[in-house]
């Protein structure tokens, strides 16, 4: 059996006959920080609700915790073990900062009092500042802090840092940072910051039109995925798109940039062999392999 | 040690932290049997993922530039140096003490035993150096 917390496989929602997901293929291995990135419509909230719980998917399978959630019993055995943090942070507006953690830390038996107290200390939430009263970054920050103190082995978060600035950015990262690290936490979040998807991630799953175009080690993407710069001396040969391994060709006058994986080196050998006039071969940034699978060519 | 990571580029984060501690280790900014930081210590100080720390530990005790010694921490690999050097002095006083015993078994006094150390280690210098000065 596989050690990922999450897994779909052709998971697929309807709205009133619009598909929002397509046959999704998603794993999150235990213990990582997963990013989930795609543009605003691609299928990201809807595919946060189906592994919560509250949607319920036209068709595919959806395991949490290696258990098939096939049954209403066994989504709230699940939802037990997740910590949510969702994009309007709703919290009770009639209480302040400590009546929140306190009503909260009353309905989890196993609340960690060492967690609340660390990230009391790291975010400096004012106990007795009434909820409707904070700023985005702190309702973010007590959010966090409730999902991760009610000691949740995975922590979603639709997300997590929108509207907020560096700083503040910097601060919620570094506690999921330290959460992998200490409570070895398992992270999935949303976010159009390709940044900080890349300063905490070791995993990111790319989502467009309903299906994962990406999904997989950080690290190992950059490894794999490469840029190749031809310059011809007339039109680049329509033989180009043919090669094996090439995801994507773009042409701009005599030049083609080309996004491979796989075999580059054979890639770049066959491409020699099409006569141009220069060859570059450069690593990829995750904003190209973004851009690239997202635009829709 | 001062680690720095480009996260918004093509290379792969964990071959950055590789290079930049195998740099330390071959400029002696780290010595053979120093302790490097806590994986933790690295992901909070460039608030980055641990896992990713440690897929460069990993690969670096692969290399054989760092030891992961469990419960313990990682340390540089290799002897440390300063260990290494005492017990080669050591070795030299054994050495040079069965010479003077021998020395004083032949009658030799104390300063003609010194005469003759200084003689023969001017005339090792003199053989020796030369060839050194070529390379």
């Amino acid at each position: 059996m596989s050690d990922n917390l999450i897994d779909t496989s052709g998971l697929s929602k309807s709205y009133s006959g619009s598909p929002a997901l397509r046959g999704l293929n998603l794993a999150v291995p235990r213990g990582s920080i997963c990013g989930f990135l795609g543009r605003n419509g691609a299928g990201k909230t809807t595919t946060l609700k189906l592994l919560l719980g509250m949607l319920r998917p036209d068709a595919g399978q959806i395991r949490l915790f290696g258990e098939a959630m096939d049954s209403e019993a066994s989504l709230i055995a699940a939802r037990r073990r997740i910590g949510f943090v969702s994009e309007d942070k709703e919290l009770y507006p009639f209480m302040n900062v400590g009546q929140t953690i306190r009503f909260t830390r009353a309905l989890f038996p196993g609340w960690r009092r060492d967690l609340e107290e660390k990230y009391m200390e790291l975010f400096r939430l004012p106990l007795m500042k009434a909820v409707p009263k904070l700023s985005k970054g702190m309702r973010t920050q007590l959010m966090l802090l409730l999902a991760m103190a009610r000691g949740a082995e995975l922590l979603m978060m639709d997300e997590p840092t929108s509207g907020l600035d560096p700083a503040m950015t910097e601060d919620i990262l570094r506690a999921l940072a330290d959460l992998a690290t200490v409570g070895q936490s398992t992270i999935f979040f949303s976010s159009h910051q390709l940044a900080e998807v890349e300063q905490i991630c070791d995993r990111v799953c790319i989502i467009d039109q309903g299906q994962a175009v990406i999904d997989g080690d950080l690290d190992d993407l950059k490894s794999q995925y490469r840029r190749i710069l031809l310059t011809f001396d007339g039109m680049p040969p329509s033989a180009l798109a043919s090669l094996t391994g090439v995801d994507h060709l773009r042409q701009r006058g005599r030049t083609a940039s080309l996004l491979a994986h796989g075999n580059v080196d054979l890639l770049v050998d066959q491409a020699r062999e099409l006569g141009p006039t220069s060859v570059e071969v450069r690593p990829v940034t995750l904003k190209e392999l973004f851009l690239d699978h997202v635009r829709g060519e | 040690m001062n680690l720095r990571i480009h996260f918004s580029t093509g290379v792969p984060i964990y071959l950055q932290l590789m290079e930049q501690i195998k740099h330390a280790v071959e400029t002696n900014a780290i010595r053979a049997g120093e302790q490097l930081p806590t994986i933790r210590k690295i992901a909070e100080e460039l608030t980055m993922n641990p896992n990713t720390v440690a897929r460069a530990y990993r690969e670096l005790e692969r290399d054989g530039i760092v030891e992961v010694r469990h419960g313990s921490g990682v340390f540089v690999a290799g002897q440390p140096s300063s260990a290494n050097k005492t017990a080669e002095i050591r070795q030299a006083g054994e050495v040079l003490r069965s010479a003077i015993e021998r020395g004083m078994a032949l009658e030799l006094s104390e300063a003609e035993l010194r005469r003759v150390f200084e003689e023969e280690l001017s005339r090792w210098q003199e053989n020796v150096t030369p060839p050194r000065r070529q390379r």
